[in-house]
């Protein structure tokens, strides 16, 4: 009998454990509800089922449990039944699966008017990059990374000279406007990862990633490493900062461009 | 329900090769060291893995002592926690549950479930084992070797694996660690061939596939998954292996590492991911199809009942070994891949979890109108139950790409996998090795032991990660040495890691208890007699207990009959073993 009253209190306890768990996610802070929705089916549906197998397994323990003179029924199949149990099975993932890929579809593809930034991360430190008047990144390779030019930028590619690094320091987004990030890493792989916006990919070297998002609330968010990347990997930390369009501008003026970079550092300008 | 007559000496063919003279052993060395009997291998294998396990067992808790605590465990840095929790996994998947499951239960299971006299190559299958102690012997040279043992999480990515910035990069960690897991699959390889052939070539006269134990079913199917599937981690590994050493730039693209340029250039650090997946899904299944199988038949024999839509139940296995191999690329969603994979990866996930619902269904329904008698084998299967469910579950979260983003590489997968591929195998383990040892040694395990020692393990396991998803739906990464001030983190959260750090050491403390009764029980355990179960196939039905070289005295068993005749009606007994010959011309029985 114990056996059944905790299979009861397993459930039990599972259900009151959700919805009385003061840990759920952080409130969100971009466009990507409908990711919120659907882990809430999925909660949904996993959680009806949790309950029901592991009730109907309590209640046969309670039912059938041995008793002298007791003898099991026997029967190998019922086609009926298991047809029935794997169509009704197959109906739940389907509920599952198909918000999941139309929530996706939208996940990667970018709105055409989404501003591009990029993000740069290495052991263990976050950089950024965002596109000068004329709305381009230029070219970046890791071959061209050095001292003064941490970020790789192709110094013959003009529409990279005014595009605004930040090093290490914090990105601010304004608000409302989507967003493509772009991610590239120079020496292993990281993973940029703000909880709130609900959105993380892994950089990795030699390639640029991307996802995209419109923030829709103003404050401080906490950039995570969330791909292991050496033993730095838990100090990994940036911030982003949303807020109001005219804010934004007023710190984007105060950045500086590459062609700023090269010049503090003395390097002479590129001919062109 | 079909019943068929039986053609008596018809439905059994005869014999199509003579039965051949095994290899005796002629000293004590060859008897029980360099053993070519695969009940003697399966030990060898079993107490290998159990005393590897151990270390990763202390590792967990050392790993759990500094999330709970940080900073107040000084001897453990952030370089020391990154190799426990690396060493902890690798372990448990390969050199523990992998290990244990094919070269432990599948020695000692296979010859005595389909009626062989031993695996049909007994010297490589001696081979087998001691490469196999050779690759747990450099694995473990790992944490004496200057710089400690790699540090690079247990799935090994490149380009960090083999950098600076990683414990054992750049010293012998990761080179141990590799050249133990191609030792590691050499070895298995020659278990693997051994297991399948003697599934295929060594059964007993009337053992068709048919008739099969689902526990043979699950450990042939998962063995020819692994023949697969680990060739691409032998390439993965010998592939980083040349990136290390030899400076080629399969995995390694241009690279800046602490501002200095690498002499790499041109390498795909995501064709390592590719390849270690291709591996590393069926690898769960691999874990995951003997604990199936074993626990679809301590439930039957348990339940005093037939195993619930056999047919269906063999198809789901072999149908959900296949599907794995197509499904590699769910642990791959945020990887940087082409994101259009995701719409494929996510419905062959989803749809792999319609098969495996499908046993979970006959599990549970086999114990309807049952006669469960609630041994410590039964419990064990029933927690399994509970367990895999929560595990399987969650696993729908995960597999669905939009829904794994905000989860991925967060504490909700960690939950989930120790759920699903740890804890739900293990639980199989226990009740298998409670099931089995009364066959293996004679003896009984102490009850009371048992029952003690199955109360911690299951109730705190799901203590310990039930919680733990919670923590990831917050949005705790995986893999941080320490948390530190972090904005969303409430210091609810940290109380909540005490806690689960606490059940862990309750849970470790649970194994010691087991441990105890496995020696206590070889001297003083309960005579067991050759069949406590009261079960019908074929490894309880040997002349002596335990089943001596050659398993069988002078003639080789004959089956009758499937593996699941209990309870049958107008028998005599609530089971009839699979060497009784059908009676009064009719048996009930699934047809092959």
């Amino acid at each position: 009998m114990a056996v059944v009253l905790i299979l009861v209190l397993i459930v039990v306890g599972s259900v009151l454990f959700h919805v009385l768990s003061p840990w759920w996610w952080t409130p969100i802070a971009s466009n990507w509800t409908y990711i919120d929705s659907t882990l809430v089916i999925t909660f949904w549906i996993t959680g009806i089922v949790f309950v029901a197998v592991v009730s109907f397994m309590a209640y046969c323990v309670f039912r059938f449990r041995h008793k002298p003179g007791n003898q099991a029924a026997y029967e190998p199949e019922n086609r009926r039944l298991e047809w029935l149990l794997a169509g009704g099975t197959a109906v739940g993932v389907a509920a599952m699966l198909a918000p999941g890929l139309v929530v996706w579809n939208q996940f990667i593809t970018v709105p055409d008017d989404a501003v591009p930034v990029e993000v740069v991360s290495q052991q263990w430190l976050w950089s950024f990059r965002l596109p000068g008047a004329d709305g381009k990144l230029g070219r970046a390779e890791t071959r061209d990374v050095s001292p003064d030019n941490p970020l790789g930028l192709n110094k013959n590619d003009a529409s990279g000279l005014d595009d605004v690094i930040i090093e290490g320091g914090e990105l601010h987004l304004p608000i409302g406007k989507p967003v493509r990030i772009l991610l590239r890493s120079i020496d292993v792989l990281h993973d940029f990862y703000v909880p709130e916006f609900r959105a993380k990919m892994d950089m990795i070297p030699g390639m640029i990633t991307y996802f995209w998002f419109t923030p829709t609330r103003t404050g401080s968010f906490e950039i995570l490493c969330a791909e292991l990347c050496g033993v730095g990997h838990g100090q990994m930390r940036g911030t982003v900062i949303v807020e109001e369009d005219a804010d934004y501008q007023t710190w984007l003026g105060q950045q500086q461009t590459f062609t700023q970079l090269m010049a503090s550092s003395g390097e002479p300008p590129p001919a062109n | 329900m079909v019943e068929i007559p039986s053609g008596s000496a018809g439905a059994i063919p005869s014999a199509e090769v003579e039965d051949v003279e095994l290899y005796h052993p002629r000293s004590w060395w060859t008897k029980y060291v360099f053993s070519q009997d695969a009940k003697i291998i399966a030990v060898q294998y079993s107490v290998t893995a159990i005393s590897i396990g151990l270390v990763a067992l202390v590792l967990s808790w050392l790993m759990r002592l500094q999330l709970a605590f940080p900073g107040y465990f000084t001897f453990i840095d952030a370089d020391h926690y990154y190799q426990f929790i690396t060493m902890h996994g690798m372990i448990m998947v390969i050199y523990l549950l992998t290990a244990l499951f094919l070269g432990g239960f599948g020695n000692y299971l296979i010859p005595l479930m389909v009626g062989a006299r031993d695996m049909v190559f007994p010297y490589a299958n001696m081979l087998s084992y001691w490469i196999y102690l050779l690759a747990v012997l450099i694995l473990a040279a790992g944490f004496f070797a200057p710089g400690g043992p790699t540090g690079a999480g247990w799935t090994l990515y490149p380009p960090q694996a083999v950098l600076s910035g990683t414990p054992g990069g750049k010293d012998w960690g990761i080179l141990l660690m590799l050249t133990s897991l191609i030792v590691f699959i050499i070895g298995f390889t020659m278990g693997g061939l051994n297991y399948v052939v003697t599934v295929l070539q060594g059964r007993a006269r009337g053992m068709t596939l048919m008739r099969m134990p689902l526990t043979v079913w699950g450990i042939f199917t998962a063995t020819v998954m692994a023949l697969l599937a680990f060739p691409a981690l032998f390439v993965a590994c010998v592939m980083m292996l040349f990136d290390r050493l030899l400076g080629t730039s399969f995995f390694m693209p241009a690279i800046v590492e602490m501002g200095e340029q690498l002499q790499h250039g041109g390498g795909s650090p995501i064709l390592f991911q590719h390849l270690f997946w291709f591996f590393g899904h069926p690898e769960v299944y691999i874990v995951a199809l003997p604990a199936f199988g074993i626990v679809s038949d301590l439930i039957s024999t348990h339940a005093r009942k037939n195993i619930f839509g056999y047919r269906m139940m063999v198809w789901a296995i072999v149908i959900i070994g296949a599907l794995s191999f197509i499904v590699w690329a769910h642990h791959m969603y945020v990887s940087g891949m082409n994101p259009a994979f995701g719409f494929f990866f996510a419905t062959t996930t989803l749809i792999i979890a319609i098969p495996t619902a499908i046993k979970v269904y006959n599990w549970v329904l086999t114990l309807w109108r049952g006669d469960i008698h609630l041994t410590l084998p039964m419990l064990f299967a029933l927690a399994f139950i509970v367990t895999f469910v929560n595990g399987g579950l969650t696993g729908l979260f995960l597999g669905n790409v939009v829904v794994d983003v905000p989860l991925s590489d967060t504490m909700f997968v960690v939950a989930h996998f120790h759920m699903v591929m740890g804890v739900a195998p293990i639980l199989v383990i226990f009740g298998a090795i409670y099931h089995w040892y009364p066959k293996v040694t004679g003896r009984m395990l102490n009850e009371t032991l048992g029952q003690i020692h199955f109360w911690t393990t299951f109730l705190g396991t799901y203590a310990i990660f039930f919680p733990m998803h919670y923590l990831g739906l917050l949005g705790v990464p995986r893999r941080y040495f320490e948390l530190g001030e972090t904005a969303f983190v409430p210091p609810s959260a940290h109380t909540l890691n005490i806690f689960i750090t606490v059940m862990a050491l309750i849970v470790g403390a649970g194994q010691m208890v087991f441990l105890f009764n496995l020696v206590w029980s070889l001297f003083r355990g309960k005579e067991a007699g050759g069949n406590p179960w009261r079960a019908t196939t074929l490894e309880w039905q040997t002349p002596q207990t335990p089943p001596v070289h050659g398993n069988w005295g002078k003639d080789l068993p004959v089956v009758y009959r499937w593996a699941y005749d209990y309870s049958v009606p107008g028998a005599a007994e609530d089971f009839i073993p699979q060497t009784v010959p059908a009676s009064g011309g009719v048996t009930r029985e699934v047809p092959a």
